[in-house]
């Protein structure tokens, strides 16, 4: 791909990308055929296969409704159960770590591995990390930080972000990832066998499973009642970073929790099914602490941290803490038509699509973001696909009015109030004024269709793209009398 | 004020007042109950797991060591690592395995990582039962059966009780009552590992095993 507008130079993590340049890397990313192609192909794959998963429309909606009322649950208790995971972690002897931000959960991190003097760190999927920058925060501390899922291997080689929470690389071909692989693996010529590119990733990590100090990972679910750490792999990549090396650092947002252990039953069973049309991932992997005695592996450290980063300011509003309900399966993003269109690199977000515009306001303020929760057509596909019902267009319509009304006293959200404009705000006063007294409306409609010849042709951004509006020569009003 | 107590402050001032109803699982789970025989989940397992690429043999409890021992010889297994204090290990002991040399795990896995990495060809555990619906073993870390010995050689042979085959994961939580006492490490296994990273397209043996080879222990007289 010559044209390549997602692709940031290595270093420069592209969750802080300028979401204001949201519509220029749209634009760029809208007119190259090959990333669409590459979106359009395995998003139609993901959709057909997840359908395949529900063949029972009474099973899918009464499971939606279960998963749905547990998360709502779970976090309507959400302090009490913190609490008990933590008290049930530590008698597990899981140490657990409190952040409120990215800086402080990477300055957490990186205090444990100071500790063990380590070298590099082998790392499960975790979005989390991700949207932390953990890689960056670790580099420039001198401790490498190695992806081993082989998606987020292929786009930590290449100095990209993830395209998609679930399937990290699904914007390279695999010839590209052929050429890369060449490039950068000493000693490895090209191939574009994906059986044999495996192979080779497979070789090069075993190795570093094998050497690595501490092993990171994120969590799907974590259980209070039992204080464990649930996670959902196909590769065992994330079974080799919670179990060979000495030290185990699980990092989760605050709400991944679930109070009781067979909770995690219909979450699980929904989870891998709308995210890759899986029946059933090939691990699941629940942890309830380090080595003990008489155990003859596993690490001997396991570690939690947890994190906030705005999720807590979601929790505090009624409406927005359904943003929290999410167990990151990545439905929204491959039934949304915007996604398919422009991939995940262009929301310039941690997490992209759906999930991305109503969660990233949170994360990065409203400032930051304020045009994201725009880029939606409002189709609606998200919310149906949703396995825990968030009503994503519903929540995006709430972050439009947030970011678009005047800045107040007690904002719900860091940066309300960042797309003010008093001078449209002042045209849709105008118009609800007009519209909203049927005797000011007739007048307006009356007067709008006399003098239609005046409306100005250049209309700002509607004209942009389309054709100027102009007021009808005759009112319905008018014609509907006539046929009487 | 730590960051624990900040969190959990703002947590709890915008908490409900009354949290929400407990959902009934039940009223999902029990009109969709099968009530199938063992023969049936038995063949609902290997249907699901045979589809995730895993290989099943059905066996006798008699039977099994020779079964894994001409495994051994077909794939061509040199030295396969096991859990010696088991029931299974215990009769491990006393089988002939013409091609393959059989080594009881001893030691703490650091005293045997580089051979786990790179000399062991297979590792056989046991497990604690397997899920019927989606074609699922359950493996139960333990002293004898530590966590690597499923993950780390390239094959992993489990030996599997047709007996204790279940419905549904959520039956398995339910009437064994896992959440009384979880080991260090449950696990679900459904099929050798894999990756469909690149273009979509199924690899086996991502970073875990890339062969799963189940061997069923099924009383005489039952289904083959």
């Amino acid at each position: 791909m010559s044209h390549q507008p997602q692709q940031q130079s290595a270093g420069q993590p592209i969750a802080f990308v300028s979401a204001q340049a949201l519509r220029a890397r749209m634009h760029d990313a809208v007119n190259n055929p090959h990333l669409r192609q590459s979106f359009r192909g395995a998003m139609d794959f993901l959709m057909a296969k997840r359908a395949a998963q529900f063949p029972d429309q009474d099973e899918l909606d009464s499971l939606r409704s279960l998963s749905e009322g547990i998360r709502q649950y779970s976090l309507s208790k959400l302090p009490e159960l913190l609490e008990q995971l933590e008290a049930n972690l530590t008698r597990n002897g899981v140490k657990v770590h409190w952040a409120e931000t990215p800086d402080e959960a990477n300055a957490i991190m990186l205090g444990i591995a100071r500790q063990h003097q380590a070298k590099l760190i082998v790392k499960g999927k975790s979005m989390v990390s991700e949207e932390i920058e953990f890689n960056h925060a670790m580099e420039a501390a001198g401790v490498g930080a190695l992806e081993s899922d082989m998606g987020e291997y292929i786009v930590q080689l290449a100095g990209e972000k993830p395209s998609h929470i679930i399937m990290p690389a699904i914007h390279q071909t695999k010839q590209q990832i052929a050429k890369l692989f060449a490039e950068k693996i000493p000693g490895v010529d090209y191939t574009d066998n994906v059986d044999a590119l495996i192979r080779i990733g497979r070789n090069v990590l075993r190795d570093k499973f094998e050497s690595a100090d501490i092993g990171l990972s994120g969590v799907n679910f974590a259980v209070a009642e039992t204080g464990t750490l649930c996670l959902v792999e196909n590769e065992g990549n994330g079974r080799m970073c919670t179990t060979v090396p000495k030290v185990h650092i699980a990092i989760t947002g605050i709400e991944k929790i679930v109070e009781k252990l067979e909770h995690v039953a219909p979450l699980y069973s929904i989870l891998t099914r709308s995210a890759t049309g899986q029946a059933v991932s090939t691990y699941f992997n629940m942890i309830s602490g380090p080595r003990k005695a008489g155990d003859k592996d596993g690490p001997e450290e396991v570690h939690l941290v947890l994190l906030d980063n705005g999720r807590s300011q979601a929790y505090a509003d009624e409406q927005l803490r359904k943003t929290l309900q999410c167990i990151r399966c990545g439905a929204c993003m491959n039934h949304c038509p915007v996604y398919t269109r422009i991939g995940g690199h262009a929301y310039g977000t941690t997490y992209p699509g759906p999930i991305g515009k109503i969660v990233s306001p949170h994360m990065m303020g409203l400032e930051q973001t304020h045009l994201l929760p725009t880029a939606s057509s409002l189709c609606g596909a998200c919310g149906e696909v949703c396995p825990v019902k968030i009503p994503i267009p519903e929540l995006l319509i709430r972050l439009r009015g947030e970011a678009n009304s005047a800045p107040h006293a007690h904002p719900a959200m860091v940066g309300q109030g960042a797309a003010y404009d008093p001078k449209i705000s002042f045209v849709w006063r105008m118009w609800a004024r007009l519209y909203g007294r049927p005797s000011t409306y007739r007048a307006f409609s009356w007067l709008a269709t006399r003098f239609r010849a005046l409306t100005p042709r250049k209309q700002s951004g509607w004209t942009a793209a389309r054709t100027p509006l102009q007021p009808a020569p005759r009112r319905l009003r008018d014609m509907l009398k006539d046929r009487r | 004020m730590s960051a624990r107590d900040r969190i959990l402050a703002k947590l709890r001032a915008a908490r409900p007042a009354e949290p929400n109803a407990l959902p009934d699982l039940d009223a999902h789970y029990t009109p969709r109950a099968r009530g199938e025989a063992k023969t049936e989940r038995l063949a609902r397992f290997r249907a699901g797991i045979e589809s995730f690429h895993a290989e099943v043999h059905i066996s006798s409890e008699a039977d099994w060591p020779a079964l894994l021992a001409r495994l051994c010889a077909d794939k061509q297994v040199a030295t396969m690592l096991y859990g010696a204090d088991t029931p299974a290990g215990r009769r491990l002991d006393q089988a002939t395995f013409p091609a393959t040399t059989l080594r009881p795990w001893a030691g703490q896995v650091e005293e045997l990582k580089a051979d786990l990495f790179h000399r062991v060809d297979a590792g056989f555990t046991q497990t604690r039962g397997a899920i019927a619906e989606t074609g699922t073993l359950m493996l139960w870390s333990s002293e004898a059966e530590p966590r690597t010995l499923s993950l780390v050689p390239p094959i992993h042979f489990a030996l599997l009780d047709a007996n204790t085959i279940q419905p549904t994961f959520f039956d398995v939580l339910r009437t064994e009552n896992w959440a009384a006492g979880l080991p260090t490490n449950a696990l679900l296994i459904s099929g050798p590992s894999k990756t469909a990273d690149i273009q979509q397209t199924l690899a086996y043996g991502a970073h875990g095993p890339k062969e799963l080879v189940v061997i069923v222990i099924n009383a005489e007289g039952d289904a083959q």
